[in-house]
């Protein structure tokens, strides 16, 4: 891992929190759609907010896939759930909403978790299966050179 | 009544949980075949990132998994409460995917990674409070 993959991984979690926190903005401003009239969802589509979303979105799984291409999924995941945490954050300081104590717990909770899983390998090597994985490098083995008549010595001690 | 209206929110979710974990395993495993994309958008430019991607039959299969998620999600949503459907159906999904990304990834998932998928799980159950 390097700056440039963790500053990915960042805007993994940045482009979902705020697309997210986007779409939700862009949708409450629209009158309730029904479900017989989804033809409402083309004028959704079509608002400054919602396509500010769309847009982050897009970014948010370029990104992702590319983090896809050089690190496991089970560290991918864990890492940028930290936008569940912003989404949070960003739901009480500019949407306004309550954030109770057991979603301040969840908030921690999630934090740990991103600890522990930064703290290890991000990518497991697969060198047999044919995949991607680095394959590790062959590390020359030094055999000892041996006069044809120690080899005879040798062969003579085998057959005793 | 309320125990088959139970069953049916749980197969729901069950639902979405399974064409999400097989859309997010599936691309996964697209993108760690195609190799690193950082490396492939430096010697064919983005077009040819792009299309290393999309070309891929895993990618595709893999967002179609995913979209009946979300199509399994929205119509969750029309039976079920958000508040149930989202959390549930997200921390599930964690769990599901660190088991599957051991054993059709073969991910290395150690006790550290384990730890971290118990507590972001239950982090996102608790966010729905």
């Amino acid at each position: 891992m390097n700056v440039r993959r963790w500053l990915i991984l960042g805007v993994v979690t940045l482009t979902s929190a705020f697309g997210d926190t986007f779409l939700d903005v862009g949708m409450k401003k629209l009158p309730p759609l029904s479900l017989h009239h989804l033809g409402g969802l083309l004028i959704a589509v079509r608002t400054p907010w919602v396509i500010a979303g769309i847009v982050l979105l897009i970014g948010f799984f370029a990104s992702y896939l590319t983090a896809l291409s050089w690190a496991d999924l089970t560290f991918v995941l864990p890492a940028t759930s930290l936008g569940y945490v912003i989404v949070a954050l960003l739901g009480k300081y500019w949407l306004h909403e309550q954030i109770s104590g057991a979603r301040w717990l969840g908030i921690v909770l999630i934090t740990i978790g991103v600890g522990f899983v930064t703290q290890g390998p991000s990518y497991t090597e697969l060198p047999s299966s044919g995949l991607p994985g680095k394959l590790p490098k062959l590390q020359p083995i030094a055999v000892p050179l041996r006069s044809s008549e120690q080899l005879a010595r040798s062969g003579k001690a085998g057959r005793r | 009544m309320s125990a088959v209206y139970g069953f049916a929110t749980a197969a729901m979710i069950g639902s979405i949980v399974l064409w999400a974990t097989a859309g997010d395993v599936l691309t996964a495993s697209a993108m760690r075949r195609i190799g690193d994309l950082d490396e492939i958008r430096a010697s064919s430019g983005l077009a040819g990132a792009i299309r290393a991607v999309v070309s891929s039959p895993r990618f595709i299969s893999g967002v179609l998994c995913m979209a009946l998620s979300f199509f399994s999600l929205l119509y969750a949503l029309n039976h079920a409460d958000l508040s149930l459907v989202a959390p549930a159906s997200a921390s599930l999904t964690f769990a599901s995917n660190a088991v599957a990304a051991k054993f059709f990834l073969h991910e290395n998932v150690d006790r550290r990674r384990w730890l971290a998928v118990l507590f972001v799980c239950i982090g996102v159950g608790l966010l729905a409070h």
